[in-house]
């Protein structure tokens, strides 16, 4: 990459820089042809020279050409007149003029617009160029690079420090060209008129142009520290975030505050002595300047005096040099912004330039995977030196065919480890080489090494995204089919091809259909989630991918037939409960009866909230459920029940201590609350409820809204009371404005619930409080339900859209071990590398691991690193590394015994 | 039944006999009423403990794996507490608590037995005693085996 910005913009702008260059001296001429103009305007139209009388006219826009006397005819005086003009007189010609001055004005205006535009254009092209080699270059970078490396720094280089780049890059040729310019016009005239006044300018200028950048080196100096501290403050927070459970672990809050506190105090430091040496150069620039007009009055004044000047030619120098300091200043300026961008630059591209770069054409994306991978392995003299550890492997040869199944074994750290990261080319041997099927590893496309060949390690990224986008990320290699567009996006997509043509980046449609379907031998989507359920078996996730699809949610309206058989698998579920007597564990949403397994505020909602309108926490507060209350008169009800409640509550709470975990765990009312409920409970023993103000009112039938009878057992619901909140169920329903049509949907037998998960649908209803097992219970039900009604292929599908959150945060160890390891045989590879992959699973599930996946390989290249010795029976051939050299190498005789190999 | 119902049982049980009606309603109201069917497992030998159980109504048996399959050892009913040894010595259930008939228990947590007992001593001075009754009566039963089993 170019060191010097100038080159680079040289290099990738040239044509858009000259296109602007040009326009900006074609309005050069217009821009002077305005300056004449106000003087016609005033000399002749207003003042009237010409105009001897008052019906005097003169030609306007006549086009006359000086030329020799011997061209023109008599009477001509030299000149040779191409168009004759209007005659006007002194009104018209004053209107006419004052038009074309408007006309300039016009045109003067758009130009500076173009030419903008076209700067700013240019300058955003070529940031995003920028920006895309950087991100070019990290993908690029070997990972030993990228691991000394913080991301957050990564991040802050791409994203903030390179734009003031796009800014400048626009103005890097025009902007001096431009103000040099005028800056030489103004000096000429002053030259023109003054010898000794220009003189005096110069001299002054030169001064400016000596002084000046020396004092600015130190704030060049400046900006630059700011530039690095700023960047390790960025790393250093994202450095804390990631270690924050630390932090609270060895309680290093203040330590951590005292490291970023002295850092910002640094930075501030920095800034500081910034701004006044910026002031400071800015002072001594402004005094420069101002001593000139003072220079001029005095040897321009004597001059004067002493006759030697015109004391026009003064006035005109003096007017003249108004303009000067204007451009000079924005020059100056404009050198200070080069060198700083110039230093940001350099520093951002020096991070970006590893001692080697991956060549370009191994990522080429028009590569193809070539052949299926076969013949051996072969390891020759494979030897790693790492920086104060010394040799981590040393000599390491050996071959195995790509059929055949290596364990590898070893203490842990003596190598084995590196082994797997050397194969998979994650890490570069500092000798030795590697080949597989006779090509070297080093020279392989990532095609090949990405696609035939694949990697599992014991702590695997996951993506943010689904199951799905998880286990496909390994068949996303080039876009295969482009979307299906219509006319108006088609137009847009090639304008945007074109437009990242302009700016270096490549044209791929990322909303193409990325999927490699050949590689796992689908021949769509349809087919594609089929062999994705496959891997779930294979790695043992499909347990865990079940039980996501059952909580997970569908569109009905997208998938009416799924919906339509989870409804029929409901009724069957129904059925199978009655007939296996078990009816007890359960209770159906029934619109006619209470649910005394669900909330007050549950049964008189009796649906799913939509939104936050109706959710638990905000219930209460709901002006709408309020007014139902009124007008089915369940307030007095409500109110006895939650005064019942914050009686128990003050009762069994009582003598806790604040903060207590029971107060969380098991109490209707906070302990900071608590206080307050005695005190209204003294009052309404005094006075009755009827002295309750609103606000208390609310918070005593808040009290009622999350209690459920079967579960919290304080005998509140007779069946009288069930019968009165039935009335307020209907009440709700039937008088539900349309503003809150759509926060919440209700429970109805025969249709599906959009809101509510899977498993709820197919339930439809509530396990009951207090029965061993019913959950357990339910569960196998449902399970048979499922399966009767072949809906487990269905569920999985669902269960596949899970959402694994940042960095795979939302599942366990295990699961992100499993996913990883599924996501490496997706793709159905040629040669498997595994490092220590299942190493978070418990010993049992390791052993059938190793089956299911040694199985599904069978015929094809595996190399498992194996993190504990018994797992080594799997294998035919066992390798033993210790102190980084090759301790043992032994194949399986069919006795299965050991022995060395080659014997 | 409703949580007086459950304070009244609890106070019929020796352990919690002398405990003050409110600190059995905390109780109560803070562990889970658990019902099992005939032949269902309270908890299996071997199991981490993670709860003890107060029958309030059926019966259970109390089962010991032996190479020959499962002993019976003891009988439960209405008001025994069992499982309380795995969560106070914090070691796997000793043995198999399987319900005979239609069972229904109390079932307190590791996690609220131990917060009970610490902020109320007197609880755990009556739970103390009847442990140490109910070691004085082994130890009582084991002198009587051995004399007689040596004449």
């Amino acid at each position: 990459m170019e060191s010097n910005l100038f080159r680079y913009i040289l290099r990738h702008s040239r044509k858009e820089q000259i296109g602007i260059l040009l326009i900006v001296v074609l309005s050069q001429v217009f821009y002077f042809l305005s300056l004449d103009l106000p003087r016609l305007i005033i000399d002749r139209a207003i003042q009237g020279q010409g105009f001897e009388s008052a019906d005097d006219t003169t030609r306007f826009l006549n086009v006359e050409l000086p030329v020799p006397d011997f061209l023109s005819g008599p009477g001509q005086d030299g000149r040779w007149t191409l168009f004759e003009g209007f005659e006007l007189e002194r009104v018209p010609y004053l209107v006419a003029l004052s038009l074309i001055f408007l006309l300039l004005v016009f045109i003067n205006g758009l130009f500076k617009f173009v030419i903008n535009t076209r700067k700013g254009q240019l300058g955003e092209r070529m940031l995003r160029r920028l920006r895309y080699t950087l991100f070019d270059r990290v993908l690029r970078s070997p990972q030993s690079h990228l691991r000394k490396m913080k991301q957050a720094e990564i991040a802050t280089m791409i994203k903030d420090e390179v734009e003031p780049l796009g800014g400048f890059i626009g103005d890097a040729f025009v902007q001096p060209v431009f103000l040099g310019g005028q800056a030489l016009t103004a000096l000429i005239f002053i030259l023109v008129q003054s010898v000794w006044l220009g003189l005096i300018t110069i001299a002054v200028l030169l001064l400016q142009a000596v002084i000046i950048p020396r004092l600015r080196v130190r704030i060049l100096q400046l900006a630059k520290q700011r530039q690095l501290t700023a960047r390790q403050l960025a790393g250093r927070v994202a450095e804390i975030v990631d270690g924050s459970a630390e932090i609270h672990i060895h309680d290093t809050s203040n330590l951590e505050r005292a490291d970023i506190a002295q850092r910002l105090g640094r930075i501030y430091r920095i800034r500081f002595d910034l701004y006044q040496w910026k002031f400071a150069v800015k002072f001594l620039n402004n005094l420069l300047a101002q001593v000139t007009p003072f220079l001029f009055y005095l040897v321009g004044g004597y001059l004067a005096i002493t006759g030697r000047l015109e004391i026009g030619s003064l006035v005109a120098v003096i007017a003249a040099y108004k303009d000067l300091p204007g451009p000079v200043k924005e020059l100056i300026d404009w050198d200070q912004q080069r060198q700083d961008v110039q230093i940001k630059y350099e520093q951002v591209i020096e991070q970006f330039s590893p001692s080697t770069l991956l060549p370009a054409r191994l990522q080429d994306p028009n590569a193809d995977a070539g052949e299926p991978l076969a013949g051996s392995v072969t390891v020759s003299n494979l030897s790693l030196t790492e920086e104060g550890v010394g040799k981590v492997l040393d000599g390491v040869s050996f071959a195995f065919d790509l059929t055949e199944h290596v364990g590898v074994v070893g203490p842990p750290g003596h190598g084995k480890e590196i082994l797997a990261l050397v194969l998979a080319r994650l890490v570069e041997p500092t000798g030795g080489t590697v080949s597989i099927g006779g090509r070297n590893l080093v020279s392989l496309p990532e095609a090949v090494t990405g696609r035939r060949m694949s990697y599992a390690g014991q702590d695997p990224y996951l993506f943010p995204g689904s199951l799905r986008d998880n286990l496909l990320y390994g068949l996303k290699h080039r876009p295969l089919v482009a979307p299906d567009y219509d006319e108006e996006t088609q137009r847009r997509q090639r304008a945007y091809a074109a437009e990242a043509r302009r700016a270096g980046n490549p044209e791929f449609d990322f909303a193409a259909d990325w999927i490699d379907y050949q590689a796992v031998e689908a021949s769509g989507p349809e087919a594609l989630d089929a062999s994705l359920i496959e891997t779930l078996h294979l790695v043992e996730l499909n347990d865990d991918a079940y039980q996501f699809g059952l909580r997970g949610t569908i569109q009905p309206d997208r998938e009416p037939d799924l919906a339509a058989r989870l409804i029929t698998a409901r009724g069957d579920l129904r059925s199978r409960l009655a007939d296996q007597s078990c009816t007890g564990l359960f209770e159906p949403f029934d619109r006619k009866r209470y649910n005394r397994n669900m909330s007050v505020a549950e049964n008189i909602l009796f649906g799913t909230p939509l939104g936050d309108r109706f959710d638990t926490e905000q219930i209460a507060r709901n002006a709408y459920l309020r007014s139902v209350l009124e007008r089915v008169g369940l307030i007095g009800d409500l109110l006895e029940m939650g005064r019942r409640i914050a009686e128990t509550m003050v009762e069994l709470f009582a003598d806790l201590p604040p903060g207590h975990p029971f107060f969380e765990q098991f109490s209707f009312i906070g302990s900071d609350d608590l206080p307050d409920f005695r005190a209204l409970l003294a009052r309404i023993d005094k006075e009755g409820l009827g002295s309750l103000d609103t606000a208390d009112r609310a918070r005593l039938i808040g009290l009622s809204f999350p209690y459920v009878e079967a579960r919290h057992r304080l005998a509140l619901i007779d069946p009288v009371m069930e019968e009165r909140i039935l009335v307020a169920r209907r009440a709700f329903a039937r008088h539900l404005p349309d503003s809150l049509r759509d926060a919440v949907e209700f429970y109805d037998e025969t249709r599906y619930n959009s809101a509510a998960t899977l498993q709820d649908n197919i339930l439809f209803g509530r396990v009951v409080y207090g029965q061993a097992q019913a959950q357990a219970h339910i569960g196998a039900l449902i399970a048979e339900v499922v399966d009767a009604h072949d809906l487990r292929p269905a569920i999985l599908r669902v269960g596949l859209g899970f959402q694994v959150g940042n960095g795979g945060k939302r599942l366990t160890p295990t699961q992100r071990q499993k996913l990883g390891l599924g996501r490496a045989l997706v793709k159905r590879p040629d040669f498997l590398i595994v490092n220590e992959a299942t190493a978070a699973l418990d010993g049992a599930a390791q052993l059938r691991m190793a089956d299911n996946i040694l199985a599904a390989c069978r015929g094809r290249g595996v190399l498992w690193v194996l993190h504990r010795d018994d797992l080594a029976e799997k294998f035919d051939r066992v390798l033993t590394l210790r102190h980084g050299r090759l301790f043992e190498d032994s194949r399986r005789e069919t006795t299965g015994r050991l022995v060395a190999a080659g014997h | 039944m409703s949580l007086n119902e459950e304070v009244e049982l609890l106070r019929r049980i020796p352990m919690f006999a002398k405990i003050d009606p409110p600190k059995l309603k905390l109780l109560a109201f803070a562990s889970e009423r658990l019902t099992f069917e005939a032949d269902q497992e309270l908890f299996r030998q071997g199991d981490m403990a993670d709860a003890a159980y107060i029958i309030i109504d059926g019966t259970a048996e109390v089962l010991i794996d032996t190479p020959r399959g499962p002993l019976q050892v003891a009988t439960l009913g209405i008001n025994d507490f069992v499982g309380e040894i795995g969560i106070i010595c914090d070691v796997p259930r000793t043995a198999t608590v399987r319900a005979t008939t239609r069972l229904t228990t109390l079932r307190i947590t590791k996690d609220l037995f131990f917060r009970m007992i610490t902020d109320f001593p007197a609880m755990a001075v009556e739970i103390m005693r009847v442990l140490a009754h109910r070691l004085e009566h082994t130890t009582q039963q084991l002198r009587e085996v051995s004399t007689g089993s040596a004449p």
